[in-house]
């Protein structure tokens, strides 16, 4: 059978660090950075393996920061 | 078993389903953590992405925390005086009427300064599309009463909450708009979640897709947040944001295709 | 050769502008003016030329208006009278800032204030020295008949275009409403978009992939930045200074003294100059066309050969401070001036000459 798998990539840069893409995430991949930026902020970044690739964080995302990636892959039984 | 599928595999051309919309200038945003123009912006970016109007399209933008959008949209843009756009996008409407034509203001230029060129761009029927992004406070000058600022909301110049006796009643000037006879489309979204991301988009693209009509002004506000002038963090202004300005400023369509929308 | 016409002055004006291939006429009605608006509206250029005529809900719209048509490099003008022009002073700022061209009519009424609705001269410092805020000049033209009414909106507009800066058309209620036959000149077909996109490719005409995007603004925040662009304003003026400065001199070839006035009251002078000459003074006439640029050196070259000056205004004295700085005070300049609407007459300023200058 088919399953989606995803990811995302966050511009470290531009992340402000406003955490609205936190709580958007269906499946709690998001997590903050402990080191800063170059701004000074704690940048969003995917802390498991459990994307779907649904873009929710990228469409809140304020500074469009947010780069998603979605494939359908076979997983055997 | 599951195969081991790694991050290069899922992170190719083919599979990349969402970006920044190259629209949008590659350069930082100036607004605030978690400030909602950003999103307002890109919106509109990739509806005319999707229209395919790049070389058709004219941008306004007056004074507040919006002043520098043309250094970010990658389109034709003047900069108002405060409170002028609708009077700017008038001419230029009228003047080359097959461009698509839209004023970005917020809640003090165009429902304070702005209130005369609002409302006569709306009453007249110009056939541009407006873009109002409602936070409740003046932002760029640091967190002052807006027009829109609700009842008890504390500002820097209501710094005890708006006393309605003494400082006036916020004013809801999508209503009133609303029931000129030159709107044809108006709408109340907000960018803070998803779902509501998707619905603003939606309202944006109805709104440009109007110009083609020529049967009025196409109205999209947008209530945002302001974490910065409400001294809150981005996550807890969006709750407030819900709590506070839906119930006052209710989401939802109020007129489409130049019917009111009868609440139920 | 043109088609003569017996008018009044501001129809004159409405009528230039149709021909001389206006895309947007936005104004809001104020007396002694408002005949633009109606003549435009009457005319309906709309149905002929495709000119945009909009009646707008104040000056401080209409201003704006002209504003957003001037940045999508389209030929556009307001028209107003004096309290209306005060409130269009933001806006003419951001004209100037953004360096767009524009044309703009002031028909002066009296002030301060709503003060009166007649002829007055009484904001020569408002549209010689800025008006509104920063570091800018508008190219002033005082008509001082219903023929350059006509002729000055052309020549407005090309100037406009040739600086990229609004031009003001300085008339008084007099020229506007009195009636004089007037030559128009023939019409100019109004300009096609492919012909504005490449006469302003700084316009916001749409983005198109061949060329960055075009962006109207007077914002600068960094204030080297900022310097710059005011240096790049300063040069502009410096180069106006130089290249158009306009004036007439009537009967100055033998004349011991002359008078200094523009518009309504040059137009009195000239009578002024026959009644002083039949009692045996030599007597002539300066006329600025240019306030902005004022013509100083003619004038400084002028007073070298003369005694004394009057200058006549229908103000309280305005104009005499820039004949003050072109002479440098080398020889006797007085003034004489009506205001609140009080048209001087050719007996009193000639009086005035003889009793202040000659006599004095």
């Amino acid at each position: 059978m088919a399953k989606v798998v995803g990811d995302i990539a966050v511009n470290i840069e531009r992340c402000k660090g406003c955490e609205v893409c936190v709580g958007v995430c269906p499946q709690q991949v998001i997590g903050m950075s402990v080191e800063v930026n170059g701004k000074g902020y704690h940048y969003a970044g995917p802390v498991n393996d459990k994307c779907t690739g649904c873009e929710n964080c990228a469409l809140v995302c304020p500074d469009g920061c947010i780069t998603v990636y979605r494939m359908k892959v076979e997983v055997e039984q | 078993m599951e195969k081991t599928i790694n991050k290069e595999q899922i992170r190719k051309p083919e599979n990349l389903v969402y970006r920044r919309t190259p629209l949008l200038v590659d350069v930082p945003l100036s607004y605030c953590p978690g400030c909602g123009h950003g999103t307002a912006h890109r919106m509109i970016m990739e509806v005319i992405e999707e229209m395919g109007i790049q070389q058709d399209t004219i941008g306004i933008a007056p004074v507040g925390c919006s002043v520098l959008a043309y250094d970010f949209l990658d389109i034709d843009m003047q900069q108002a005086a405060h409170g002028r756009a609708p009077a700017l996008a008038t001419a230029i409407k009228r003047l080359w009427p097959d461009k698509f034509v839209f004023t970005y203001q917020g809640d003090g230029d165009l429902a304070a300064i702005g209130t005369a060129e609002t409302i006569h761009a709306c009453n007249r029927g110009e056939h541009f599309t407006m873009i109002f992004v409602n936070n409740g406070i003046y932002g760029m000058t640091g967190g002052q009463m807006a027009p829109t600022t609700l009842p008890h909301m504390r500002s820097s110049t209501s710094p005890y909450g708006r006393d309605v006796e003494i400082m006036g009643f916020p004013l809801k000037m999508t209503e009133l708009i609303t029931h000129l006879p030159g709107t044809y489309y108006v709408t109340r979204q907000s960018v803070h979640t998803p779902a509501n991301v998707r619905k603003t988009k939606k309202a944006i693209r109805k709104a440009f897709e109007n110009q083609k009509l020529k049967k009025g002004i196409s109205f999209v506000e947008i209530v945002s947040n302001c974490n910065s002038g409400w001294k809150m963090n981005a996550v807890q202004a969006n709750k407030w944001m819900e709590e506070n300005m839906f119930p006052f400023y209710p989401l939802g369509d109020l007129k489409v295709d130049g019917q009111i929308v009868e609440k139920k | 050769m043109g088609e003569l016409r017996l008018m009044k002055g501001n129809e004159a004006i409405a009528e230039a502008a149709i021909r001389a291939g206006c895309d947007g006429y936005f104004g809001y009605p104020i007396t002694p003016q408002s005949e633009i608006l109606e003549y435009l509206m009457a005319e309906k250029p709309y149905e002929k030329t495709g000119m945009v005529v909009l009646q707008a809900e104040s000056e401080v719209a209409s201003i704006n208006m002209v504003y957003g048509g001037a940045g999508a490099g389209k030929m556009v003008m307001t028209t107003s009278s004096s309290p209306g022009v005060s409130l269009m002073q933001e806006g003419i700022s951001y004209i100037a800032g953004a360096e767009l061209p524009a044309l703009l009519v002031n028909i002066n009424r009296g002030g301060p204030g709503l003060g009166t609705i007649q002829p007055s001269q009484a904001d020569y410092w408002q549209s010689t020295k800025g008006g509104g805020h920063g570091d800018y000049h508008l190219l002033v033209l005082a008509p001082a008949s219903v023929q350059e009414m006509s002729d000055f909106v052309k020549l407005g507009f090309d100037l406009a275009f040739k600086y990229r800066n609004p031009v003001i058309i300085h008339s008084d209620g007099a020229i506007g409403q009195m009636m004089e036959k007037v030559v128009l000149f023939d019409p100019i077909p109004r300009r096609t978009d492919d012909e504005i996109k490449k006469q302003c490719p700084w316009a916001t005409v749409g983005k198109t992939p061949d060329r960055k995007r075009s962006i109207i603004t007077s914002l600068e925040l960094d204030p080297g930045k900022q310097e710059q662009v005011n240096l790049r304003l300063q040069a502009k003026y410096r180069k106006m200074e130089a290249e158009e400065v306009r004036y007439e001199e009537i009967a100055c070839d033998d004349a011991e003294y002359i008078f200094v006035a523009f518009g309504t009251s040059a137009r009195i002078c000239q009578k002024s100059i026959e009644l002083a000459r039949a009692k045996g003074y030599k007597v002539g006439l300066f006329r600025p066309i240019t306030l902005y640029p004022f013509p100083v050196n003619p004038l400084r070259e002028l007073s070298t050969k003369i005694k004394g000056i009057l200058v006549v205004e229908m103000n309280a004295g305005q104009m005499i401070e820039d004949v003050k700085l072109a002479v440098s005070c080398s020889l006797k300049v007085e003034h004489y001036g009506r205001f609140g609407g009080i048209i001087p007459t050719p007996e009193e300023v000639t009086e005035n000459l003889i009793s202040k200058v000659i006599g004095g």
